[in-house]
């Protein structure tokens, strides 16, 4: 446990100075204030194309927002923050494994699976800090413009996507203990995500996938209920503990 | 008692034999050589040490304690000083120290004190810069500091004067006899030199497999004597010195080297000249080095 401790500070050392932290805040940050506005701007954008608009027959009347269109736009961008996330964080075991800084410490004694565990930790730890500073920022600009309680199963919806991101956060995990390079790691979890997504066609298993996580706006408007997610939840929970478990025991045999 | 036992291990990557029926012991306080050319097997033997690379075949034991591949118990009683250490480059060399102190759970006062005095002991102590900017002869210091950190009863050392100039060689070196009467040391490096100097002990691997063993003075004793040479004032004394003493080799105007074992002793060379009254510039026994030796065991 000490071991995992020590190396979740030198892990969180890592990111403040390296400057990833900021950039971390930062993009979650554009990303909240990024929903509301586009949501804000979204009328005047529209009486600025009317004129062309109008020349190809179609004519815009009173364009009206609300905080569903803001929170519609806030499931539209976070695949975006959480790709740009992973990007960030890809390079958590891979780094250490070309620079060859995980020599020392592991030929001190230290028990790979602490390392393991406070570097998985990290990456779930860094993934809902931002996805959630990202909704608290969306939450309360929408509250100050419009009203958050149109807004049906906020929080569920909300969960069912964080829960995405942590699927996805341990994939990357576990590629990171098999691929030696970033470029390897990034490509095995884009791998399983396409599997995943071309999957989702056939629509009898498309209720069991992960990517069925990603409907969760569904909920906003009731054209969906919770029980509608509750399969695609069960697995995404399961998947994520297979890969962590599974990425585990390959850390402790890598080569190193 | 033997610190490090490795027991007839074999290695295979692929097709070539790394290392065969590689068998040494290395005992408890010795400064111990591990000499070889680049790619005889050292690094790889000792990377199976440290259980970072499973053996094919055979064992190998850490103060009794069998190595295992992948988590290695038998890892808290060892400093590893690679060739060129790799440290976060954003701490400070305290800082990484307090961070080693952490992660093998030593006591924080300690650490702290066992820090300071290591700092001190390799010059690094008040350094606040960050290691990014560390020289490679800092980096080098540090990781000695770092391998010392938690008293490891082995000290394994993989070429670690390699990259460095001499002040640096020298100053790694100076630490490493100091840190003898604490720990048991394997160092491995192609630099005779080096090992002549601190090394009581040794093996030799080539093409992985071990040539010879044991210490510098049994060495000296089952190889051949290394010869003589003489320098003269004169160039015509020293055709004269052949004419009269064949087998010697000219090196110079009147620098004549004499291989042992082909016929002509000192004593009677110098005896003759003294009696023809031929001036000597210099006359020296060559001494016997490891380089002499290791060309002898690999046949070249």
């Amino acid at each position: 446990m000490k071991t995992a401790i020590a190396f979740w500070k030198k892990e969180w050392m890592d990111l403040i100075r390296s400057g990833k932290a900021f950039l971390l805040v930062l993009i979650s940050a554009l990303f909240g204030v990024m929903n509301p506005a586009i949501a804000k701007l979204t009328p005047w954008l529209m009486e600025t194309m009317s004129e062309s608009l109008q020349e190809t027959g179609l004519y815009v009347t009173g364009v009206e927002v609300d905080a569903l269109t803001s929170w519609t736009q806030f499931y539209k961008n976070m695949p975006m923050a959480l790709f740009i996330i992973i990007l960030l964080l890809s390079g958590i075991f891979t780094q250490e494994y070309q620079r060859g800084t995980l020599v020392l410490v592991l030929t001190k004694g230290a028990q790979r699976r602490s390392v393991y565990l406070a570097k998985a930790m990290m990456c779930v730890l860094v993934w809902s800090l931002c996805f959630w500073l990202t909704f608290l920022i969306t939450w309360l600009y929408n509250g100050y413009f419009w009203d958050n309680g149109i807004v049906s199963e906020l929080l569920t919806a909300a969960a069912l996507f964080w829960l995405f991101g942590i699927w996805v956060s341990l994939t990357t995990v576990f590629f990171s203990t098999v691929a030696k390079e970033t470029s390897g790691v990034l490509a095995g979890t884009g791998i399983v995500l396409l599997i995943t997504y071309v999957a989702g066609i056939v629509p009898k298993i498309q209720k069991y996938l992960p990517t069925k996580l990603l409907e969760a706006q569904t909920l906003l408007t009731e054209s969906a209920v919770p029980k509608n997610f509750c399969e695609a939840v069960v697995i995404a929970i399961f998947l994520t503990a297979a890969a962590g478990l599974a990425g585990l025991l390959l850390f402790e045999r890598k080569r190193i | 008692m033997n610190m490090l036992e490795i027991c007839h291990i074999s290695k295979r990557f692929g097709d070539k034999k790394v290392l065969v029926d590689v068998d040494f012991a290395v005992p408890e306080h010795a400064v111990y050589g591990f000499v070889g050319q680049n790619g005889a097997g050292k690094t790889t033997t000792m990377k199976m040490v440290l259980g970072l690379l499973p053996a094919d075949t055979g064992e190998i034991l850490v103060n009794g304690e069998r190595v295992s591949f992948g988590e290695n118990p038998a890892n808290r009683y060892i400093g590893y000083l690679p060739d060129v250490p790799e440290f976060y480059p954003y701490m400070t060399a305290g800082e990484y120290l307090k961070f080693c102190g952490e992660v093998t759970g030593m006591d924080v006062k300690e650490c702290r004190k066992r820090s300071e005095e290591l700092l001190s002991l390799v010059g690094l102590f008040g350094e606040k810069h960050r290691i990014k900017g560390f020289s490679r002869g800092m980096k080098q210091r540090l990781g000695i500091a770092q391998a010392l950190l938690n008293r490891p009863k082995l000290l394994i050392c993989d070429e670690p004067t390699s990259a460095l100039d001499p002040v640096g060689r020298k100053e790694i070196l100076d630490i490493l006899v100091s840190a003898k009467e604490q720990t048991t040391v394997l160092f491995s490096t192609h630099i005779l030199s080096d090992v002549e100097r601190i090394c009581e002990q040794f093996a030799f691997l080539h093409e992985g497999k071990i040539l010879r063993q044991g210490s510098m003075d049994d060495m000296r004793k089952s190889c051949k004597e290394a010869g003589f040479e003489i320098e003269l004032e004169r160039a015509q004394d020293a055709e004269k010195l052949i004419e009269h003493f064949p087998g010697g080799v000219r090196r110079g105007r009147a620098y004549i080297h004499y291989e042992s074992g082909k016929g002509q002793q000192m004593e009677t060379v110098l005896a003759w000249l003294v009696k023809e009254r031929i001036r000597i510039r210099k006359v020296e026994k060559c001494s016997l080095t490891l380089e002499n030796l290791f060309m002898e065991v690999i046949g070249r």
